[in-house]
């Protein structure tokens, strides 16, 4: 199963997985960077499918269908609810602008493609030629942690690095034990529940979730 | 040895005056074409606003109309007012000769580089925003700044997308690009294509002045770019600048069409072959302008500080076309 047809499947994904978090970057409406989430949840699913068919055992199949069930719906409803409660549409300052981000973003790629040279030297396969595009959705998934104001595009962001582990973990291994994606998972999962009460607490507090008005935590 | 030298020769002065002829054929298309191809767009868009609009001719009836009137020339304009609507011209006219739009044996090949073409491209650009300094109104430097300011972010991304074409041929040669994709159908659809054809579609409404960078249809003082910039003409240059901008939207379809669907462009000078490719040509480059008026009923103009971002955008993709392809593939 892995002809050409299967690489260049293998290669749309990958391209699929990037660009979704470009896009993250590049929207500001917080509804259009869930919608974006829920594609780049669709593109790690197929990834992993896509291993699964290669190795052909259950348990890579089992670990497919449940990153798909996470990442693809359970994740983005969450984050939809949250939307719901919170009534704020747009991430409307950042603290780097978004032509600025992208060039950033385009950078943080070249970078991951240059840190990554020893992983794609492991081995002649497609997929590990692909394992930069993981790291590269890491790194730009903490620049969007780092320099968005609103609690749910630093959630997103969150969401982003953990993206790109588990892509980067698919990639360079052929696929993960069950138990191992199971334990991240469910702690994934943990987080952005106490997450979103976090941000419906902030959304009482302060009116809206702008995280640079919890000054307190600041060390003074 | 010295017998064939004359016979070969001959051979290659016919192939060469065919591909001259091609070429030509191809700079006469272009020209006739793209007012009609303006036309069209305004009617499709018409049609879907549910107005009646204009007939597709219109546009060609408006530059005979211009073209029998006399130019007026501002006091205080210098040599580059005048100058500006033949540069334009020449260069439209010149990449309408030397990109391999009908077939891939053009005797401008050896030079058709992408660098010469967006190089040519520029030149043009820069000799209307040079225009409209000259004439010393505001609104002509206004709108020359704003159309240096999308130029110098549009030129790389023009560059970068057709780069990620040309890692995987070896070539810069637009010919060779075009060819290298009429053989090998399978490789037209990757990811590295896809992610390219987005960044060039971009940059070409950047870059022809279509709906989200600039509105063509409007004359209004704070949001115009190219039509700023042209103010000042009237009758036969104006003409011949509204001739030389529809050409420049009509190649830029064109080679979108040409580098990412090459089907149907000749690999020889046979005229069956160079017909059939004009035919394709057309119809693409309809499908692709009918494409751009639904896509325009639906867009609004950006505000001019948020077009950095877009131009930005696009360029990231053309990027990571490149590091697809160079490293994916």
């Amino acid at each position: 199963m892995s002809g050409p047809f299967h690489t260049q499947l293998l290669n749309l994904a990958c391209g699929l997985f990037v660009l979704t978090a470009v896009g993250v970057l590049w929207r500001r409406e917080l509804s259009a960077l869930i919608g974006l989430l829920t594609v780049q949840g669709v593109a790690l699913t197929g990834i992993a499918a896509l291993l699964a068919v290669d190795v052909g055992s259950g348990e890579a199949i089992a670990v497919a269908t449940g990153v798909g069930i996470l990442k693809a719906v359970l994740l983005p409803l969450l984050l939809r609810r949250v939307l719901r409660r919170v009534p704020e549409a747009r991430e409307t300052a950042p603290l780097v602008n978004v032509s600025a981000s992208l060039l950033a973003a385009a950078a943080l790629t070249l970078l991951a493609y240059a840190a990554a040279r020893p992983l794609v030297a492991l081995g002649p396969e497609p997929t590990a030629h692909a394992a930069p595009v993981g790291i590269a959705v890491l790194l730009i998934g903490f620049f969007l942690a780092t320099t968005r104001r609103r609690a749910i595009s630093q959630i997103i962001g969150v969401l982003l690095i953990d993206n790109g582990i588990a892509a980067v973990a698919f990639l360079a291994t052929g696929g993960v034990p069950l138990v191992m994606e199971l334990g991240v998972s469910v702690d994934l999962l943990l987080a952005v529940l106490v997450l979103q009460v976090l941000t419906t607490r902030l959304q009482a507090a302060f009116g809206d979730t702008d995280l640079d008005d919890l000054r307190e935590l600041h060390d003074r | 040895m010295v017998a064939p030298l004359p016979v070969a020769a001959d051979g290659q002065g016919s192939r060469m005056s065919a591909g001259w002829a091609v070429a030509a054929a191809q700079a006469v298309l272009v020209a006739a074409v793209a007012p009609l191809l303006l036309g069209f767009t305004r009617a499709v868009r018409a049609r879907l606003e549910g107005r009646g609009g204009g007939r597709i001719a219109q546009p060609w009836r408006d530059l005979r109309k211009q073209f029998r009137k006399e130019p007026l020339i501002p006091a205080d304009a210098g040599v580059f007012f005048a100058a500006a609507p033949a540069v334009l011209t020449a260069t439209s006219l010149m990449v309408a000769a030397a990109v391999p739009y009908l077939s891939t044996q053009n005797p401008l090949a050896s030079s058709t580089d992408l660098i010469v073409v967006v190089g040519l491209l520029l030149l043009g650009t820069v000799a209307l925003a040079l225009a409209g300094l000259d004439t010393g109104t505001a609104f002509g430097g206004m709108g020359a700044s704003r159309e240096m300011t999308i130029a110098a972010l549009v030129e790389p991304t023009l560059l970068l997308s057709v780069f990620a074409l040309s890692t995987r041929v070896g070539s810069t040669n637009l010919s060779a690009i075009v060819a290298a994709g009429t053989t090998d159908q399978a490789r037209v659809f990757s990811p590295a294509s896809a992610l390219a054809a987005a960044a060039l579609a971009i940059a070409t409404l950047a870059e022809a002045g279509r709906l989200p960078v600039d509105n063509p249809a409007t004359h209004l003082e704070l949001t115009m770019v190219h039509e700023a910039m042209t103010l000042e003409y009237s009758g036969r240059d104006l003409a011949l600048v509204e001739w030389a901008s529809a050409m420049r939207l009509t190649i830029l379809l064109g080679l979108l069409a040409t580098v990412f669907v090459p089907w149907g462009v000749a690999t020889n000078l046979h005229p069956v072959a160079v017909a059939l490719a004009a035919a394709l040509f057309v119809a693409k480059l309809c499908v692709l302008s009918g494409l751009l008026a639904v896509a325009e009923v639906f867009t609004a103009k950006l505000r001019l500080f948020r077009v950095p971002e877009l131009l930005a955008g696009s360029f990231v993709l053309g990027l990571l076309a490149v590091i697809t392809s160079a490293v994916l593939a």
